[in-house]
């Protein structure tokens, strides 16, 4: 053992204490501070489309805005409420097989079974996790894992909803700009809005649930009313996701219920870093491209990939967006001890 | 008669395949979601102490679940050890270490059909008028020997009594001198040579595939929680109930309900009594 003579100590910045309060707009300096992280953010996801030009990283752009959606679903319901869903493939299939049907069997044009399977998807997933919401921790991460998994077993066994083939044929969208630009600003506004939600009144209530459970009840708040709701805003969120995606592949199929969507996002969110909302966005438009250019490993792909995730958990707990952030809002110097 | 006894020997190696998860989240309260890696590890290694380099049956069988044992207790001490406490990040972390171990094997291409333990004793004998194989009968006795050397581990050794004092109450242990971190390390590393031992003796059944790994895990899973997290008599009868209830389903409804079974059991055991039916989790003399 070495001894010890100095530390790291850091301190805010003096622009991100003239930014904590009304002072702010006083200068346009401090609005360039609070504002340009902001800006980055919407710019960079809203000119990304047009600066890729390969048909298929648009596609792999796509899809990590899907997974980028399921991880700000996973990381508003684990680090604002306190439930640890792993749902994600519920969502999708649910969200999916709903808009799916609608399509083939009502012959209803995308344009209305997208936004008719959120919602109907979103009422039917809050049903069946209303009676999980009790139990917390790992025992309601196993139900909501449980899920999909029997779902894509009921599937089989009864031969419903074109069994293991899936229902084919389903309509695409006319082209990939208006798929992208969709998606794109989709995900925008779903992180922006969780955002201001959760410093809402009603986010403070959700992360006081999330704190101390017995304190909330104890203040004559009814619990289980705020859970469902954030519960049914997650998995309109997701189902989502998995309408869309049904619509794009023009196919379902089990492999919506696959135990990807429910991993996926919290890879995402341990790589962007939780509690943020725009963590797991970063993390699933890093994440999946990665994924995508391992996939030329084969099946090595799945070990790289869970060698990371590992990795990542057991050394480097914090995420990509907070260490930005403290690097953007402090300085860090040595001192003597 | 066919359902019964078949039932039998699926519960003992439901049990079987539970009691190394059961025992690890007893001493340590860690879900070791690793378990299922380490069960086909046990089963290739042992392929391939015979097969590569020419051991024979014994000794391979016993130079695997070695080395299943010490990799066990390595996962704890070098990797676990630092995210314990945080129970979403055990969770992430050992079951991307087991997903790691497994996928290893699929990319080494271990997925033909080629990969088959040979049974202890060839041939079968019939119990009234049912026809069964010695291997399932071994399983069972290798199942009631393992649970009595268990019970006489933990009741009756130094190591056993202090595991068994952790799992009950660790301040008290802890100021008895016995140390957590060090009764975790062997914890996983017993309960990995649980999962070893359970795979020599029940791989022999059939091929030894990487979605082995998976099922293992869910099936171990699911027995500990219907039974109790953490209660060792909840997982015998977790392992019966949900045994019978596998045999029977297959017997009249057909294999495809298997798994929605074993699911739904989950599921409803969850909602309606988390810890389990058997888990009571203030009376501590369950545990371990």
């Amino acid at each position: 053992m070495t001894e010890i003579t100095r530390r790291k100590e850091r301190i805010d910045r003096k622009i991100k204490v003239l930014t904590e309060d009304i002072y702010a707009i006083s200068s346009l300096r401090t609005i360039v501070y609070i504002l340009l992280p902001r800006f980055v953010f919407i710019i960079g996801m809203l000119i990304l489309p047009l600066m890729i030009s390969s048909m298929a990283w648009q596609k792999i752009l796509i899809i990590s805005c899907i997974f980028s959606l399921l991880a700000i679903s996973y990381d508003f319901l684990a680090n604002f409420v306190g439930i640890v869903c792993l749902g994600g493939a519920l969502f999708i299939g649910v969200g999916g097989y709903i808009s799916g049907l609608l399509n083939s069997v009502l012959k209803l044009p995308l344009y209305f079974s997208i936004p008719i399977a959120t919602i109907f998807g979103g009422i039917i997933c809050t049903l069946f996790l209303i009676p999980c919401l009790p139990i917390r921790g790992i025992y309601f991460a196993i139900v909501s894992l449980m899920y999909p998994l029997l779902f894509s077993r009921v599937i089989q066994a009864l031969e419903i909803f074109g069994g293991t083939d899936g229902l084919p044929g389903l309509d695409t969208f006319p082209n990939i700009w208006f798929e992208l630009y969709i998606i794109v600003p989709i995900t925008l506004i779903v992180t922006f809005s969780l955002r201001r939600l959760v410093n809402e009144d009603f986010g403070i209530v959700l992360r006081a649930i999330r704190d101390n459970e017995q304190a909330v009840i104890a203040s004559n708040i009814n619990v289980n009313r705020y859970k469902t709701s954030s519960v049914f805003i997650a998995s309109i969120i997701g189902c989502f996701a998995g309408a869309y995606l049904a619509h794009l592949y023009g196919w379902v199929g089990l492999s919506l219920f696959a135990l990807d969507f429910s991993i996926f996002p919290i890879a995402a969110t341990v790589i962007g870093g939780g509690g943020t909302l725009v963590g797991p966005v970063i993390g699933s438009i890093i994440l999946a491209p990665l994924s995508e250019m391992l996939r030329a490993f084969g099946p090595l792909r799945v070990v790289f990939y869970s060698l990371i995730l590992a990795g990542l958990v057991i050394y480097k707990t914090e995420g990509l967006v907070p260490f930005l952030e403290r690097k953007y809002h402090k300085t860090e110097r040595w001192v003597d001890v | 008669m066919n359902i019964i006894l078949f039932g039998i020997v699926n519960s003992v190696v439901l049990a079987l395949l539970a009691s190394g998860f059961a025992l690890v989240y007893g001493v340590s309260r860690l879900a070791n979601f690793a378990h299922g890696a380490l069960y086909i590890l046990t089963g290739f290694a042992t392929w391939l102490f015979m097969n590569r380099i020419g051991l024979n049956y014994l000794l391979s069988i016993i130079f695997s679940i070695l080395i299943v044992t010490i990799i066990g207790g390595m996962i704890y001490r070098l990797l676990l050890i630092r995210v314990k406490g945080l129970p979403a990040s055990e969770i992430i972390a050992s079951l991307a270490i087991g997903i790691a171990i497994m996928e290893i094997f699929r990319w080494r291409g271990f997925i033909s059909e080629a990969y088959m333990l040979p049974p202890f004793i060839k041939g079968s004998l019939s119990i009234m008028g049912v026809v069964i194989d010695w291997q399932r009968i071994i399983i069972i006795i290798a199942g009631l020997i393992l649970m009595l050397s268990l019970w006489l581990f933990t009741h009756y050794t130094k190591v056993g009594l202090s595991l068994r004092a952790i799992a009950q109450d660790r301040r008290a242990s802890m100021m008895a001198g016995i140390e957590p971190d060090k009764a975790s390390v062997i914890a996983l590393a017993l309960g990995s040579a649980l999962a070893g031992i359970s795979a020599v003796v029940i791989l022999p059944l059939g091929n030894i595939t990487v979605e082995t790994g998976y099922s293992v895990l869910i099936n171990a899973v699911a027995v500990c929680i219907i039974g109790g997290l953490g209660s060792w008599m909840g997982v015998l009868g977790g392992a019966f109930l949900l045994g019978f209830a596998q045999i029977l389903s297959t017997a009249f409804l057909g294999p495809n309900w298997q798994m929605v079974i074993v699911l739904l059991f989950i599921i409803i055991t969850l909602i309606l009594k988390p810890s389990g039916l058997l888990g009571k989790q203030k009376r501590l003399e369950e545990r371990v």
